[in-house]
């Protein structure tokens, strides 16, 4: 409305004129983010930019803040997870259901046995992982950590291949068949060239990027050609993958010569990763090819302007467009890097560990690294701790197997709640009393309606 | 100053025309495909489709085809098919689902006789590859079906693999510790109830995005059942791990009808409930006050809200319902396929399953149509397996991912999600 | 019915969006509340609808005391509400929109659509709708789907009608059909709280009128007090819409639009054979009611649109067909329609979302690799010279207010040199203050010898600012008018008469009434 300067005595002072406006664009922002007309975010807000949350600083305790913040929260989702999977080993532990039989009798020796149980278990897990009490030699002693680290390279590197789809608003399952075929071109590349040190080991890891770009490219190319869900495409594509390897070693350019069995010859010397600490460990340079990996993914991300482009179409596609970043290309371009990550992963596989192609060369790395990007919260070297977590938990799952006879399962279990207790911390934070962040009295959290109903079921 | 270009509209608003090239450019390459490897290069010798068993009431006589024949018929009229798609969208109009269709059993019936009479044995039991099929089909069927119960409601459910996984466990812990089978069935329900319950809490409580769960709960349920598996089922395998198998109970007379008798009228419970819960949530998702109501919690939350439907609650309850439904297909895998749980012994039938219900265009019938293509296809590849085909196994066992992928890639038109799939709803 | 509401007080945490607010509505009146966007309408709303809770107060339904837990009890009390965005499933037919939630059943929970089909009809001829029971919503022009929830408000008996900013989605003549409507609706004895901000309406329909601003009951005012008093009632100080600005002084015309037209994804022309062009120095508003092929327009000249036949130059260079990003970085500006969604990245620090389309130019960055550096010291500058109210440089833009995200967009956009500026809705959702100052930057910019294009439904900004008016119906052009041109006129051109049939029909009927109401906006 068009209006000629009324002047009817209601104007008021300038400095209460400029309050009065602060406050009503307060609330006319919670208004309208409370209209719903914000989308919620398809990833968890706090892995799309790192200052989402204001500092509360100086208005808090500082205890307050600590139990209130998310690495509180982080810790004690993996506590918990270890307490539901040490419930679990000690109830299917044969001593302690022979103590159970007797419970009320004495049942001192049934949460005795269940203790021992989960304790051992869990001790056993501690040693194969970082650290050998019982090693002779400080090398064997530190054997542990090696095998952790190289457990978690392949996860690393495929993991950041799920953190930056993730980050561009894709959800990359695929990571399986883009390690698989990945894996399959640094093979082929290295057990069928003879090429001088050095050269052959870059083209075998050369070889894995391409095959990974190439599979991911494909999902990037449906969805941006067709809007076909990446979810769907790249679980297709992981079958995919596993048949194609599977019916190439059954001919003669894969198969090892004289076996009747799917699996390839032996990786030429020159196309190895050479060891890191010598023969002794198993720890091989495709670790530090790793950590290099996550500098440029971290770099890509937040410091060049792909990053800026790909963070920009997942967090809103549309604002993207019409500034003029093509979203369909960023997701090219996107799964086209992360299939190249998830391939280094392969080449990790065939090239560190392995040494051999086979149909089963990507092992779950391929799953186990959407988990682990999920609890990197999405940020490269948010990812890279979480692998190592969860290569901790593989390697000393293997000691815990052998020394406990407990089954490496458990590590699945532990592995999956960690990842559904860091999703949703509120749960977290109603299961152990903490505040919420921002609450001002811890106080208030005692009113939320009973927390163990709900995680007790859950 | 000012320029005066006035029209006299018309009330009508005038149409521009927007063509859609994908599925005709899609047809035209499986035709001319279809071209070369199906009359071209068919097989000279003819081909045998068996319709009954020799030892059936009524027996029918065996169809004989001469396989060049019936692959250049059917490339033929494919490729007539994929000129009348391009003429279609030339002419601005879109291509009729009933052309795609036709093109679709062309396809099939021209690829079946090419690969089996290119087998050494060209001979083949249609009955009992029908019959297959549909076996073959029944997780998956109750799978998708749980997927649209989600779906529909506006709750993405990745975790039909946990569903199964964890109803095929439980329907053989309890059939083997009960011994009987229907307490094993009932069990099977209730564990994938349980698995819907965390999904559901995650998701609709939590807010958790919804594939997040649905993979992780995917993981947990592999990794439990594996963990149990390892230290309590394989220790004592008599008392924990060798359910009863369902029993088949044919339909007197019924089943005696050639092709379809053993398909509709041969079967255990779990099977006829699959028929059952087909039509059961077909009609009620598209004719019953809780199917509107569902629909419009999947669509718009917030207007249903408005109408004081209560959307989280809705969702909840149809996911647990969900949980009934696939829990009941994972307990074919242990009392009906096999007597006994295997670790991750549904190798990703849950996924297939997934595709099934995208395929299906989140409609029942739909999905169980999808379903039955992919039972088809993997029974195809355990067939020609036996008849020695000039296939590699390996590519026919592609053959379902592949044609998901260009199903989701176009070629059933734009498949539209329910619009509120996935989104939490939040209210106030 | 009689509905009262006694010191409702709705807070969202320590904002508080409705203040002890007291309200009556009775049976056979049209009340209404007057308020700016945000003023906290909406809010009371909802919470008289039970979609929100209230955190104090009370509603009394007949002199008692009511709770609603949600719409359903809302609706059981005869309260039935026509939202602000429609709240039909747009796949479903009217029918099915009309029986959700209150459904009719046979034996054995079928639907029975039949009952509802029946009503439908019943309550369409007795108000004169003619609504299609089975015909899909989303088919459904805007003016009917409004009758569908009407229908559906009317199905459950509603003795208390509110609408929520019925009219912004109109046409001229479909807002007359609606007032007509409620005057039906109030002689039925139904009680109506009609919610606007656009005074003419309201004068013309409302019994009584309530004002509200930043949430709290202003008071009650007369329908026939003057408009200038309504205002400034609702704003809460004297307000100067009316821009001070220069005449304009054009220059050589460097943007051309020649028989451009639009096809949108489901095959209708959008924008249907249009020409226009904007001199440098010139301001150009295109006027037209939502929906009438504005918002395709725009997206063509950005090249954001698939389907575009004809040409777009500017300086001589034809931009149809060109990429997004080659026809910004050519010098076009543009503040898109809805900022929150198309304007910026919420998640983003304003930092970012001020190089949100140059990010990767120099100084910003070299090669791949950004310079966070010189992003940060363009960020301090532009939130000084635009007065962006924010914590800081590094907080999410989603976190700012309507008129501080405007800033950020017009800032970014006003930030580099321009052939063409572009700006959609410019100020929808933003405070008074704000503005003032876009327009000033708006204006600053023609004077600075850029071709403008300002696109808006709001007749009022269309008039403050345009040297010229081209208004769209229906994707066509009904022509261009100069920038003084009646509103009433304007109004004509809106609802689909041309330009001189619009001018003529004005000339004969000379309403001296018309003219009082409306010369404020157009002749300063």
């Amino acid at each position: 409305m068009s209006i000629h300067r009324p002047d009817d005595g209601r104007s008021a002072g300038s400095e209460a004129r400029i309050e009065a406006k602060a406050e009503e664009q307060r609330l006319e922002a919670a208004v309208e983010t409370d209209d719903g007309r914000m989308a919620p975010p398809a990833v968890p807000p706090s892995a799309q930019s790192g200052q989402l949350y204001p500092e509360e600083a100086g208005t808090q305790p500082l205890l307050h803040r600590i139990m209130a913040s998310e690495t509180m929260v982080a810790v004690l989702a993996v506590l918990l997870s270890l307490i539901v999977g040490g419930l679990l080993v000690a109830l299917t532990n044969e001593q302690v259901a022979a103590a159970s039989s007797y419970f009320f009798a004495r049942p001192g020796d049934l949460l005795g046995a269940a203790w021992t149980a989960a304790s051992e278990a869990y001790a056993a897990l501690f040693q194969g992982a970082v650290f050998n009490f019982e090693g002779q030699t400080f090398a064997r002693m530190i054997y542990p950590l090696t095998q952790t680290l190289t457990v978690a390279t392949p996860l690393i590197c495929a993991g950041l291949g799920v953190t930056l789809a993730f980050r561009a608003g894709l959800f990359n399952i695929g990571a399986q068949g883009q390690i698989i075929i990945g894996a399959m071109l640094a093979a082929w590349v290295g057990f069928t060239w003879q090429l001088p040190v050095g050269l052959h080991l870059l083209l075998v890891i050369l070889a894995g990027l391409a095959g990974g770009a190439l599979w991911g490219s494909l999902v990037g190319l449906l969805k941006a050609r067709t809007g076909a869900h990446e979810v769907i495409v790249t679980i297709m594509l992981n079958y995919i993958a596993i048949y194609l390897v599977g019916f190439l070693l059954t001919t003669p350019g894969f198969q090892r010569p004289g076996s009747s069995n799917p699996i390839s010859p032996q990786l030429g010397g020159t196309a190895l990763y050479p060891p890191l600490f010598g023969d002794t460990f198993r720890l091989h340079w495709g670790f530090v090819v790793a950590v290099l990996a996550t500098v440029f993914a971290w770099w890509l991300l937040n410091r060049s302007t792909i990053g800026f482009e790909l963070r920009a179409v997942g967090a809103n596609p549309m604002a993207a467009r019409t500034a003029g970043i093509g979203v369909t290309k960023s997701y090219v371009v996107v799964m086209v890097i992360a299939g190249a990550l998830a391939g280094l992963a392969g080449v990790a596989q065939v090239a560190g560990t392995e040494r051999v192609l086979t149909a089963g060369v990507a092992a779950s790395f391929g799953f186990d690294a959407i988990t682990v990007a999920l609890l990197g919260r999405s940020t490269p070297w948010g990812t890279f701790i979480a692998a190592l977590l969860f290569g901790a938990f593989r390697a000393g799952g293997v000691t815990m197997q052998t020394n406990t006879g407990t089954s490496i399962d458990i590590v699945l279990v532990v592995q999956s709640l960690i990842v559904l207790f860091i999703a949703a911390p509120p749960l977290v934070r109603a299961l152990f009393h903490l505040p919420e962040p921002g609450a001002v009295s811890p106080a208030k959290t005692g009113k939320s309606k009973s927390p163990a109903a709900t995680g007790g079921a859950a | 100053m000012s320029t005066m270009t006035a029209t006299v509209p018309d009330q009508a608003g005038s149409m521009g025309t927007v063509r859609n090239w994908k599925t005709p450019i899609i047809l035209s390459v499986l035709a001319v495909f279809a071209l070369v490897v199906f009359a071209l290069g068919a097989p000279a010798n003819s081909v045998t489709f068996r319709l009954s068993d020799p030892s059936d009431a009524v027996v029918l006589t065996d169809l004989v085809l001469s396989a060049p024949v019936t692959g250049w018929i059917c490339a033929v009229l494919m490729l007539a098919a994929a000129v009348l798609s391009i003429l279609e969208v030339r002419a601005g109009r879109r291509v009729p689902g009933w052309l795609v269709a036709v093109f679709s059993v062309l396809f099939v019936v021209g690829f079946l006789t090419w690969v089996v009479g290119s087998a050494r044995t060209p001979n083949v039991a249609l009955y009992g590859l029908l019959a297959g099929s549909v076996t073959l089909a029944v997780p998956l069927i109750f799978g998708s079906l749980s997927g649209v119960l989600c779906e529909r409601s506006g709750v993405v459910n990745i975790a039909i693999e946990g569903q199964l996984l964890f109803g095929a466990f439980a329907a053989a812990v309890a059939g083997s510790l009960s011994g009987s089978a229907l307490v094993g069935l009932l069990a099977a329900a209730v564990a994938g109830v349980l698995v819907s319950l965390v999904l559901a809490v995650f998701s609709i409580k939590y807010i958790v995005n919804q594939v997040i769960v649905g993979v992780v709960l995917n993981v947990l349920v592999s990794g439990l059942t594996g963990f149990l598996f390892s230290t309590v089922l394989s220790a004592d395998a008599d008392t924990w791990n060798s359910p009863p198998r369902l029993p088949v109970l044919p339909i007197p007379f019924l089943s005696e009808i050639p092709v379809i008798g053993p398909i509709l009228f041969r079967q255990t419970i779990v099977g006829y409930l699959m028929y059952v819960a087909v039509a059961v949530i077909y009609v009620g998702l598209f004719y019953t006050k809780w199917g509107l109501r569902t629909r419009a919690v999947g669509e718009h939350p917030k207007a249903a809200d408005t109408l004081g439907v209560q959307v989280n609650r809705m969702r909840f309850t149809n996911v647990l319902l969900a949980g009934v439904v696939a829990g009941i297909g994972g307990s074919f895998f242990t009392l009906v396929s096999v007597s006994g749980f295997g670790r991750d012994m549904t190798a990703g039938q849950g996924y297939i399953a997934l595709a099934a219900l995208i395929f299906g265009r989140w409609n029942p019938i739909g999905a169980f149509f999808a379903a039955l293509l992919f039972g088809f296809a993997t029974n195809l590849q355990y067939v020609l397996s036996f008849l020695g085909t000039p296939v590699p196994n390996e590519f026919l066992a592609m053959l379902p991912y592949l044609v998901t992928i260009f199903a989701v890639a176009g070629l059933v038109g734009k498949s539209r999600a329910p619009a509120a799939s996935g989104i939490p709803y939040i209210k106030g | 019915m009689k509905l009262e509401l006694k010191g409702i007080t709705k807070k969202f945490g320590t904002l508080v969006a409705n203040d002890h607010i007291d309200l009556m509505v009775e049976p056979g009146k049209v009340h209404t509340l007057l308020g700016e966007n945000g003023a906290g309408k909406s809010t009371l709303m909802n919470v008289l609808y039970g979609l929100y809770q209230p955190t104090e107060g009370q509603i009394l339904v007949d002199g008692k005391p009511v709770s609603f837990g949600g719409p359903g009890d809302a609706m059981a009390a005869g309260i039935g509400m026509v939202h602000q965005h429609f709240m039909l499933v747009p796949v479903f037919t009217v029918a099915e929109n009309i029986a959700l939630g209150n459904e009719a059943t046979k034996a054995g929970g079928l639907l029975n659509l039949d009952e509802t089909r029946a009503k439908i009809r019943r309550i369409s001829d007795e108000y004169g709708f003619d609504v299609d029971p089975d015909a899909l919503v989303e088919d459904l022009p805007v003016g009917v789907q409004q009758r569908a929830e009407i229908i559906k408000a009317l199905v459950r008996d509603a003795e208390v009608l509110i609408l929520d900013e019925p009219t912004a989605v109109l046409t001229p003549k479909e807002t007359d059909e609606l007032l007509a409507i409620m005057r039906q609706l109030k002689a039925d004895g139904k009680a109506i709280v009609f919610i606007s901000h656009k005074l003419r309406e309201v004068k013309a329909v409302s019994d009584i009128i309530t004002v509200i601003r930043r949430g709290k009951v202003v008071g009650d005012a007369d329908p026939d007090a003057p408009a200038a008093e309504l205002a400034s009632l609702m704003v809460g100080r004297s307000v100067s819409l009316a821009l001070e600005k220069a005449p304009a002084q054009p220059g050589e015309v460097t943007f051309r639009i020649k028989d451009l037209t639009v096809t949108a994804a489901n095959g209708q022309r959008a924008v249907d054979g249009v020409s226009l062009q904007i001199a440098r120095g010139e301001i150009l508003a295109v006027a037209g009611v939502q929906g009438n092929g504005q918002t395709e327009l725009t997206e063509a000249i950005l090249g954001l649109q698939d389907h575009v036949a004809g040409s777009i130059t500017l300086d001589g260079e034809e931009l149809v067909g060109r990429k997004v990003k080659d026809i910004i970085n050519s010098g076009v500006g543009f503040v898109p329609e809805d900022r929150s969604v198309e304007g910026l990245v919420g998640a983003f620090s304003v930092a970012e979302n001020l190089v949100l389309n140059r990010y990767d130019q120099a100084p910003f960055a070299k090669g791949l690799a950004m310079n966070p550096a010189r992003v940060a010291e363009n960020a301090a500058q532009r939130i000084a010279e635009f007065d962006v109210r924010t914590q800081s440089a590094a907080a999410a833009a989603g976190t700012l207010s309507g008129g501080n995200q405007q800033k950020v967009v017009m800032a970014r956009e006003l930030s580099r040199p321009l052939k063409l500026f572009i700006a959609s809705q410019p100020t929808r959702g933003v405070d008074v203050g704000s503005i003032e100052f876009l327009h000033r930057r708006i204006v600053a910019e023609r004077d600075h010898g850029t071709p403008v294009m300002i696109v808006s439904t709001e007749l009022d900004e269309v008039l403050d600012l345009a040297d010229r008016i081209a208004v769209l119906y229906r994707g066509r052009l009904m022509g261009i008018v100069p920038g003084n041109t009646s509103r009433d006129t304007l109004g004509l051109m809106m609802a689909g008469m041309s330009a001189e049939d619009a001018e003529t029909t004005q000339t004969d009927a000379a309403q001296p009434d018309a003219a009082g109401t409306d010369s404020a906006g157009g002749d300063k």
